[in-house]
């Protein structure tokens, strides 16, 4: 076990290297740089900046120097002094403009997670157990309609609906009057008014595949000999189930519980585009798109390291519930 | 069992079939029975695979023909029309009391609200716009070689304009634009799998048939792409496409990036059969035989897992569809004037242009349902894979 630890956390360092490459070649992909996105906007405005303003603005950036010198010192900044540089646009450090964000964002995806599981195992356990039934239909239907239907599109559809028939405001965390108030008992109450539409919609596509994959899972396992054996010893139906075929049943879970980590991060960024909503998709975006390229790669090499972070605490979890996984 | 259809409870081992020689001639018609056919009759049980089957072919004619089926060319625009609300086709006439065959649509009376200084649009029951199929319109060229004005459905006076889901911001068709948007949307997934395919095939067979270091180096390539955030991947490579391309470029460009996504896990299920395949007798026949090693692989292997790839390729083009559509609306997609549902759908970004014109939605009607179909068809045809399963 141990050294099947070292080994995996050799190969992590390894592919970490390689990933804050990628992350850096994908924030230098955009042609120009920031300053030159930067310039294109003020131009839209209709203000100009002299020769003189871009020659000290790039150097001040760095953004004069070649690639493999810029990306040196972002890494060894990392490295040496957890500094993730500046954010061009918000002109400051990087890791404040990010932990800023955080908070909701952690909010959010837990409330969402939770959410997904404790709607989804029971369902997907249920359909199992009395599959063709018309509740079983019924799950299929609904985990259908929430695969095929795009989030965003729930989302727009559920404001619609917010907008006219309750004349709700749907966009953001919090009412106007709340946005910049110092956090109290109405603050929290009036979050958690706006809460639960970022909720739903978010938690909808994974609770129906969290469904369908619950359902097949515990399909296959209920067919198998020893649940047979089991009820033939006369063990009372419920045992029967919850005991051995839904523990296994919850293996691929937790194979893929790591893939969870880098969600709660980014969130769904689109429905947070849609909704307005303060977390970190949004900052992610417009961050790529106004290649403020330390605030975005800040954020890739951030994503890529909890993706694998996950994996290898999957791995870890599913050693711990499944006996009969051994590693070599 | 798999052998068995249309009778309830059939009897499907030949020792159990052979006294009733009724049921004979359809026992050994499985005996004898090529794969595909065997596919063929496990597919046609599953009635909603089917049903989506239909709904598909008919979804890929409308890209076909897009053109004949659209009233309007997706970019003709007429600045009175902005924001008119769908009109509701009738096809029988019965203000005389009587019933009778005459489509029509009612007009608008248009009315200024005088505190919002808006246009607004009243359907006007009294009036009416006769409606024709196959009437002449604007010329295109179908197929892009005949030439043609013939419309499957229009007003009977060209110079009427009829919205059949409503006008967008200046006045374009929606209902002409979600149908050309359907060419874009169905084809984009396609190649972008078409690509995929390749990929994952050639690397998934390398990394399976030959095994040890290249296997091992395949499949860590693909560890690490999947380590990859996949969203800001996108985002990235997307941001970063120049603003300065032709949208034909865009296009490829975005396939290219999609397929990105999809390789790596074709890649693996032909890693996972090639494996399996590996040991069988036949493959080792055919090397005994002395064939090449890209033949036994292409011509021995592939073939017996056809169908599966093709399962794998139904689930993996809805994916696709949903990307597009989602990197269209977020901007980071296609961008007008090509004409996509993720393009049509930018449109009704904004809780306040779905509050005025909710018609502008419909274009997701389309992804809803062709990514419904796919996935039934999908689920339908990895059932009826492997027609020797349970």
């Amino acid at each position: 076990m141990v050294r099947f630890l070292i080994k995996r956390l050799i190969s992590l360092l390894v592919t970490l290297f390689a990933v804050s490459l990628v992350a850096f070649a994908i924030i230098q992909l955009p042609p120009g740089d920031f300053l030159t996105s930067y310039l294109t906007n003020i131009a839209a405005d209709g203000q100009t900046a002299s020769q003189q303003v871009v020659d000290r603005l790039r150097e001040n950036y760095g953004l004069d120097q070649p690639v493999y010198v810029q990306y040196a010192k972002w890494m060894g900044n990392i490295l040496s002094r957890g500094d993730f540089g500046q954010s061009f646009e918000w002109n400051r450090p990087v890791e404040e403009v990010l932990w800023s964000r955080m908070g909701m964002t952690l909010t959010l995806s837990i409330a969402t997670l939770m959410l997904t599981w404790v709607i989804a195992l029971p369902i997907g356990i249920y359909s199992a157990v009395k599959q063709y039934s018309p509740g079983d239909y019924l799950s299929t239907f609904i985990g259908f309609i929430g695969v095929a239907v795009p989030d965003f599109l729930i989302s727009l559809v559920l404001m619609y609906i917010a907008f006219k028939y309750f004349n709700q405001s749907v966009g953001g965390l919090f009412s106007p009057e709340y946005e910049n108030a110092a956090w109290s008992v109405s603050k929290v109450l009036d979050l958690l008014s706006h809460l639960w539409i970022p909720v739903i919609i978010i938690g909808l596509a994974g609770t129906a595949s969290l469904i369908r994959v619950m359902r097949a899972n515990l399909l296959d396992e209920l067919r198998k000999p020893y649940v047979v054996a089991a009820r033939a010893r006369g063990l009372p139906e419920r045992r029967v189930i919850l005991k051995y075929p839904v523990r296994v049943a919850l293996n691929p879970f937790i194979s893929t519980a790591g893939w969870v980590l880098p969600g709660l991060v980014s969130g769904s960024i689109i429905v947070a585009v849609v909704l307005s909503l303060p977390t970190a998709g949004p900052l992610l975006l417009r961050s790529l798109l106004s290649q403020d390229m330390y605030l975005a790669g800040a954020f890739i090499l951030l994503l890529s390291v909890l993706t694998m972070l996950g994996t290898l605490l999957s791995d870890l979890l599913l050693a711990l519930v499944d006996p009969r996984i051994r590693y070599g | 069992m798999a052998l068995e259809h249309n009778e309830p409870g059939g009897i499907s081992s030949p020792e159990a079939a052979a006294p009733a020689d009724v049921i004979m001639p359809r026992d050994t018609r499985i005996l004898v029975a090529s794969q595909w056919q065997l596919i063929w009759w496990r597919f046609r049980r599953h009635k909603l695979a089917l049903f989506s089957a239909f709904i598909l072919i008919v979804i890929y004619l409308i890209v076909l023909v897009a053109e004949f089926i659209a009233p309007y060319d997706p970019g003709d625009y007429s600045a009175r029309y902005t924001y008119a609300p769908p009109q509701t086709l009738n096809l029988f006439d019965t203000r005389d009391g009587q019933l009778s065959f005459n489509s029509y649509v009612n007009d608008y009376t248009v009315e200024i609200d005088p505190q919002a200084l808006r246009r607004t649009f009243v359907i006007d029951p009294e009036t009416r716009i006769p409606v024709r199929f196959f009437v002449r319109g604007w010329s295109y060229k179908l197929f892009g070689l005949i030439e043609t004005d013939i419309h499957l459905l229009g007003p009977e006076n060209p110079r009427d304009r009829i919205f059949l889901l409503g006008a967008d911001s200046i006045g374009r068709d929606v209902f002409s634009r979600m149908i050309y948007g359907t060419r874009v949307s169905m084809t984009i997934g396609l190649v972008g799998v078409l690509i995929s395919l390749v990929l994952g095939i050639f690397l998934g067979g390398i990394s399976g048939y030959f095994g040890a270091w290249i296997d091992n180096l395949i499949q860590r390539s693909i560890d690490f792409l999947r380590s990859l955030p996949t969203i800001p991947l996108w985002l990235g490579l997307a941001a970063a496409l120049p603003l300065s391309w032709g949208p034909l470029q865009i296009y490829f460009a975005i396939t290219i990036i999609l397929s990105l996504i999809g390789w790596t896990a074709l890649a693996r299920v032909v890693r996972g059969r090639f494996l399996s395949l590996r040991t069988e007798d036949f493959v080792m026949a055919a090397r005994l035989d002395g064939a090449s090693q890209m033949r036994v692989i292409f011509e021995h292997m592939l073939p017996a897992f056809y169908s599966h790839i093709i399962a794998s390729i139904t689930l993996a083009i809805p994916g696709m569809i949903l990307a597009e559509t989602a990197l269209s609306f977020l901007g980071l997609g296609l961008r007008p004037p090509v004409v996509s549902w993720g393009v049509l759908l930018q449109d009704a970004q904004n809780i306040r242009s779905v509050a005025t014109a909710p018609w502008l939605l419909t274009p997701a009607i389309g992804v809803i349902v062709s990514v419904l179909a796919l996935n039934f068809l999908g689920d339908g045809l990895r059932d009826a894979a492997d027609p020797y399963s349970h």
